[in-house]
């Protein structure tokens, strides 16, 4: 069978299951939109390329199914670039396919040429740029062997026009020897004597930690972690980019660690005498200063990617393996460690003295955030995906939403990109059409990609999104406040300008807005009666309202800053 | 005659250098996808040399010599497995290596100068593989210790254009490398 390029990008991507395309047409890619219009696949046209990137990893973090954009050369690839790179940060699978001048103009400067796959070499897995229309099924298949297995992440395939345009005879590779990729090995076999070793580190701990990281999620390792916990009774912490692995409501779950977690999941990690990260990297979010962070423990660390053993964090043992296959094998080892009694008497007088608070609102108003996030939490249906921007609010929802299970919250954590949440919600919503998605959102962050609320609306993807409008680029406001002595410098952005209604009604979307806790009430019960258009609520809340707790940066662990309202006692 | 003063002290690459055999697939930016994570990852490169693996179109060599003192060597064999292009990589300690490095150097030459010349390249056991009325090229493949004493010894000369390969090396016989 004959088929142009493009046909064969098309049906490659068919046989790879992809239900849908996040994209923007230009010119170099303008052949491969024209098999579109006969595929099973749909397209869904976003308003900027960012936007496609956004959305195809807000569907690949609802889903667990890699996400695909597409978009043009030139700026149309370069405004997807941030998408790659957050995607980079945090180990999401993600296909970007970009047009390409043709190949005779490549290194001509020729219009809209731009080359991108040296621009992304540093942030993606791997790229490719196609040199002949043969290779795409392959090369097709090598992007979405390469993006989902091992450690995930972005790759990017670069087509050119000449190349979409020619012919060649239809085949796909069966085999994943015929993907030719002799250097890559995505799983090694487990090393008996490191497992040997955590084992016997396992037995003799009696005040052990699971440091739970994003690596959990993407190895699909929740049901083998919990019963790994249940059955040893240690204590759960997990990241920002594990929340949803492991219940909030367990009692073994102390939370989030880190800059902002919960005070007893971060004294927990400093007090322990072994910590069993899974899937986590000892980001300078979660370890606050390096050298006085968990300073008693040992460390095991399971890691799919050998690079991350010894790169901030001295591992007693490194196990390379996906979290799945580690805990299963910690299991029929039959780790266990000492009776932790003991230590679970001083976590619960942790939780007890410092557990999460804010200071009540006042009827009349302006709104806590933080209560905002647990009324709208209270009355989301089970299941509901959150999506957050990067900022206070994103922080506040990971404190106040209880996540139970995996693929429930959606945000940028690595990267900390701006304007994500809106994106991303979409995108959620479009591979879990069955779930509700809030994107809890700021108004900084909401003003850098909200015109996605076009595609929303015109594509009927009625997402949920809730503006905490507090007037501000609000955390770095909050560090203004805390260590620039109050000089507030370049973060005012105003309560009433944009007119966030006005935008969403513009936008074809509701627009509601709630002042006080009335207002609040009303706007949430009928934001959740809506469900056929996208609803943005501009939800005036507090400007001076700051996270806690709170590791400064750089400081210890052991200085961690509790919320001023629990300041009377050890602070 | 005495050697002495043409023969540089020490090898300035540093004691803890490593020698890492990269063998890689032969496709276009592979170069620029290595040094590119060397940069971005701030790992120091002192020599960098690339070619054919064994006769094999579809895999090329690519020897770097790395400081093993701007970031564990670990971290750096780590961060280079993860390129997808990348399909081994043999980590020599420098003892355990026969390192070689060809050495190219041109020099202006007169009738007073010419016997000086000679007399380096015959103290350093460098060739002479081109001359005419007023310049010589001389050549020498050796250790990169040899390579550095030949370069030094040249800088007595002015107007010298001089052309290292950086190095290339095999595991010592009897010695097994790293993989």
């Amino acid at each position: 069978m004959q088929l142009t390029g493009a046909q064969a990008l098309i049906k490659s991507l068919e046989r790879e299951g992809v239900d849908t395309i996040f994209g923007l047409p230009g010119g170099a890619i303008l052949p491969v939109y024209d098999p579109i219009l006969d595929s099973s696949i749909r397209h869904i046209l976003v308003r900027h390329e960012q936007g496609a990137g956004h959305m195809a990893e807000g569907y690949a973090l609802a889903t667990g199914k890699p996400g695909v954009a597409m978009v043009t050369s030139g700026p149309g690839a370069t405004n997807i670039v941030t998408p790659i790179g957050n995607a980079h940060m945090d180990s999401t699978p993600l296909i970007v396919i970009t047009g390409q001048v043709a190949t005779a103009a490549i290194g001509t400067d020729a219009f809209q040429e731009c080359d991108i796959t040296g621009i992304t070499m540093g942030i993606t897995k791997h790229n490719f740029l196609i040199q002949s229309a043969h290779e795409i099924p392959r090369v097709v298949a090598s992007a979405f062997y390469l993006a989902t297995t091992g450690r995930p992440g972005p790759v990017l395939i670069d087509l050119p026009k000449d190349i979409s345009q020619s012919k060649m005879e239809w085949w796909y590779p069966e085999t994943i020897a015929e993907l030719d990729l002799p250097g890559y090995r995505p799983e090694l076999p487990l090393n008996d004597d490191a497992l040997a070793l955590a084992v016997e580190l396992i037995s003799r701990s009696e005040r052990p930690v699971l440091y739970v990281g994003g690596g959990t999620l993407k190895s699909r390792a929740a049901a083998e972690l919990r019963a790994f916990a249940e059955r040893t009774k240690m204590p759960v912490v997990t990241t920002l980019m594990a929340r949803g692995a492991f219940p909030d409501s367990h009692d073994q779950h102390l939370g989030m660690p880190g800059m902002h977690g919960m005070y007893s999941a971060v004294t927990a990690l400093q007090k322990s005498d072994l910590l069993i990260s899974l899937g986590a990297r000892f980001d300078d979010r979660v370890t606050g200063q390096l050298s006085s962070f968990a300073a008693g423990a040992k460390i095991i660390h399971v890691d799919i990617d050998r690079a991350e053993f010894n790169k901030v964090r001295f591992a007693d043992v490194a196990l390379q393996t996906n979290v799945a296959t580690a805990l299963r094998a910690f299991d029929e080892a039959e780790a266990m460690p000492q009776n932790l009694d003991v230590w679970w008497k001083e976590i619960r007088t942790w939780q007890e003295r410092y557990p999460l608070v804010y200071d009540e609102p006042s009827a009349d108003g302006p709104l806590r955030p933080q209560h905002v996030i647990e009324a709208i939490a209270r009355s989301a249906a089970p299941g509901t995906i959150v999506t957050a921007g990067v900022g206070q609010h994103q922080m506040w929802a990971s404190q106040h939403w209880q996540f139970e299970e995996p693929g429930t919250w959606v945000n940028s954590g690595g990267a900390g990109t701006m304007g994500f949440g809106v994106p991303a919600a979409i995108g959620a919503k479009v591979g879990r059409p069955d779930r509700t998605v809030w994107c809890i959102d700021g108004d900084g962050c909401f003003q850098m990609t909200a015109q996605e609320l076009v595609t929303a609306r015109s594509e009927g993807i009625p997402i949920k999104v809730a503006i905490l409008n507090n007037a501000y680029l609000g955390m770095v406001r909050q560090w203004q406040e805390m260590f620039y002595e109050e000089r507030y410098s370049e973060v005012y952005l105003s309560a009433d300008l944009p007119d966030y209604v006005k935008w969403a009604e513009a936008m074809g979307c509701v627009g509601l807005r709630a002042h006080n806790l009335e207002e609040m009430h009303a706007v949430i019960a009928q934001a959740n009666q809506i469900n056929d258009v996208p609803v943005v609520i501009d939800f005036r809340t507090d400007s001076s309202e700051k996270v806690f707790p709170m590791v400064a940066s750089g400081s210890s662990n052991d200085d961690i800053m509790v919320h001023p309202l629990l300041r009377g006692g050890a602070q | 005659m005495s050697p002495e003063p043409f023969l540089g002290q020490s090898d300035p690459a540093p004691v803890r250098h490593h020698i890492l055999s990269v063998l890689v697939e032969n496709k276009a930016g592979v170069l620029a996808r290595i040094a590119g994570l060397f940069a971005r990852r701030g790992f120091n490169i002192y020599s960098l040399a690339v070619a054919p693996a064994e006769g094999n179109a579809r895999f090329s060599r690519v020897t770097i010599v790395v400081d093993a003192q701007s970031a564990p060597l670990e971290q750096i064999v780590g961060q280079l497995d993860k390129l997808v292009n990348v399909v081994a990589i043999t980590d020599l300690a420098p003892k355990d290596a026969l390192e070689r490095e060809l050495l190219l150097a041109t020099l202006p030459v007169n009738d007073d100068s010419r016997a000086s010349v000679l007399d380096v390249a015959a103290n350093t056991g460098a060739s002479i593989v081109d001359v005419n009325a007023v310049s010589v090229t001389v050549m020498l493949a050796g250790t990169p210790g040899a390579c550095d004493r030949l370069e030094k010894a040249l800088e007595a000369f002015s107007d010298v254009a001089l052309q290292r390969t950086g190095r290339v090396a095999l595991p010592r016989l009897g010695q097994t490398a790293n993989v």
